[in-house]
């Protein structure tokens, strides 16, 4: 067994030393996986904090990684037209500017984990999975009803965002930018935890009466963490549209809330690191086993069931069991 | 009435056709430790759960310091300074002894807690914990996750917690039950060094415990106060006697 301080190391150093190893001999599909990693660990870093952190069961969060992804698209798709998105009363451009794109994919998925998490947050349990999981359908059918942005078929951007000082057509530059973006996240995830809120939360999730007594509002604590959940992973929807130069409702499906919660079960709920494990083992039991099968979720599912039945702490928790807790 | 902290007036809540508070009025002065006695089924834990705002009465109202709080949450009361410990253990069985202290005294400090500074970089605030343990004789554990405690080092956090809010008025349901001798022995001398600090409303089972702290006992059946004096008064009331003290005294 190893410490978990040394596993997140070696986590973060195995991506980069991927890469690396993938940029030397010149095998830029290696790079993109990374990427994909990567961005698929920033949305398990967001969710994580909801489940791992507030016990809040979101069988939603597609929906603000869709909301992330179609800011980009929307914003990209005008850029790429030269039509304004609105003329009046104001008038406002698409843009190419993944800065841009970002703040805007933060807001507006923020926004929808206000409003969604102010409704569903006064449920609990299977009600509260329940609600979540609707609103993300709603936004999947607004999605494929909306003929402006592609409806069913989705909306492609033809050249990648920018990111100034940067080529992010190429691989290995794009990665450096995601993994720059999951590196933020996963300090915010990490100064969170530690935090007095974050103790707060964490005790919520353990006891709504404990945390009331000392003159919390769970309410409050539950939805300030939705909020920046739902934000975090709106921001990988956009990183992952850009990836994949492409938006489609198909991010807002309940696959997707599925496979972000998968990330973080398999890697560890609770765990900084848990959904960079998570979303690593994703995407390589995908390349492996999809060569093997179309049918790969079969293992996939066997692997799940064996870290729930067996491993609660996830990857993460089997390598470092017996280090993490004290006394 | 000046030194009044806490009142009810003429509380009722019913449960269908059960009465669990019938017009009750009590208060708790300054300084003093206020006992209510009775039957299991009395209605005490409504009472408590009434005045600390987990359960809404139907009639009358709660005043704490001379304000009406009775239409604010537990965790609004809770910020007025209105503690409480719990029958049944509330506590975050993954958390450390030390956390759940802190977080009280986190809270307490400053509502709107931080979200980025880490809360063990709160020196001020961990060193007012550490004190709070002591006093409770709870450093020797203050690194112990709570599922690791005793029966009785658990109620022992209880009121840590409760004295990290710098309690108004402490509401303490049960907090001898399930100790031994020992604890309840302790857990007595822990109370009596606590009244100076905060009057401490207090319902229990434990008739030695009652009859060694309170100054005023009230006891209640079916949902009625039918007495309310001194402990001599209520050991020598006949119908408390009939009601609940009979084969305890």
């Amino acid at each position: 067994m190893i410490s978990e301080k040394l596993l997140n190391g070696a986590l973060i150093a195995g991506l980069l030393l991927v890469v690396l190893h993938a940029h030397l001999t010149d095998a830029p599909f290696t790079i993109t996986l990374a990427t994909k990693v990567a961005i698929l660990a920033v949305a398990g870093v967001g969710l994580n904090i909801a489940l791992g952190l507030g016990g809040l069961v979101s069988l939603g969060h597609a929906a603000f990684f869709g909301i992330g992804g179609y800011a980009m698209g929307i914003l990209a798709s005008h850029a790429q037209s030269y039509v304004p998105l609105m003329q009046s009363p104001v008038l406002i451009e698409g843009t190419k500017s993944m800065p841009v794109i970002w703040l805007v994919a933060l807001l507006a998925s923020a926004l929808a984990a206000l409003l969604i998490g102010a409704l569903s947050l006064r449920t609990s349990g299977v009600y509260f999975i329940m609600i979540t999981l609707a609103f993300a359908q709603m936004f999947y059918y607004f999605a494929i009803s909306w003929p402006a942005y592609g409806g069913e078929d989705g909306l492609s951007i033809y050249v990648r965002n920018g990111f100034p000082g940067l080529n992010t057509l190429d691989p290995i530059q794009y990665f450096l930018v995601c993994f720059g973006v999951l590196v933020l996240a996963l300090l915010v995830s990490f100064r969170l935890r530690t935090s007095p809120f974050g103790l707060a939360l964490n005790a919520a999730r353990q006891s709504t009466a404990r945390v009331q007594a000392i003159g919390q509002n769970p309410f409050r604590l539950r939805l300030t963490a939705f909020v920046i959940s739902g934000a975090i992973t709106g921001l990988a929807g956009a990183l992952f549209a850009d990836l994949n130069r492409f938006v489609s409702p198909t991010m807002f499906s309940w696959q997707t809330s599925g496979e972000i919660m998968v990330f973080v079960i398999l890697g560890g709920v609770g765990r900084v690191m848990g959904p960079l494990a998570g979303a690593a083992l994703f995407i390589l039991l995908e390349h492996l086993l999809g060569g093997v099968s179309d049918y790969w979720h079969i293992y996939l599912g066997a692997l799940l069931l064996g870290v729930v039945l067996f491993a609660r702490g996830g990857l993460v928790g089997v390598l470092t069991e017996g280090r993490s807790g004290d006394d | 009435m000046t030194d009044v902290i806490l009142r009810t007036e003429g509380m009722s809540k019913s449960f269908g056709a059960v009465m669990a508070s019938e017009d009750v009025s009590l208060d708790l002065r300054a300084g003093e430790i206020h006992a209510i006695i009775g039957p299991n089924g009395a209605g005490k834990s409504t009472l408590i759960g009434q005045i600390c705002g987990a359960i809404e009465p139907d009639r009358g109202r709660v005043v704490l310091n001379g304000a009406d709080v009775t239409e604010l949450p537990v965790h609004a009361r809770a910020q007025l300074g209105l503690a409480r410990t719990f029958q049944i253990s509330t506590l975050a069985m993954e958390d450390s002894v030390l956390e759940h202290v802190l977080l009280g005294v986190l809270s307490t400090d400053q509502p709107r807690l931080g979200l980025w500074r880490g809360a063990k970089s709160y020196r001020s605030a961990e060193d007012r914990a550490r004190t709070v343990l002591e006093r409770v004789g709870l450093s020797a554990v203050a690194s112990r996750r709570v599922a690791k405690l005793s029966h009785a080092q658990r109620r022992q956090l209880d009121v840590a917690i409760a004295l990290t809010l710098r309690p108004k008025a402490l509401v303490m349901d049960e907090p001898m039950a399930g100790l031994g001798t020992d604890g309840s022995r302790m857990m007595t001398e822990l109370l009596g060094r606590l009244r100076q600090e905060a009057p401490i409303l207090l319902v229990e089972h434990d008739m030695d415990a009652v009859f060694a702290l309170a100054d005023r006992i009230s006891v209640l059946v079916y949902g009625k106060i039918i007495a309310s004096g001194s402990v001599d008064q209520i050991r020598s009331n006949a119908d408390v006697r009939e009601a609940y003290l009979g084969d305890l005294l």
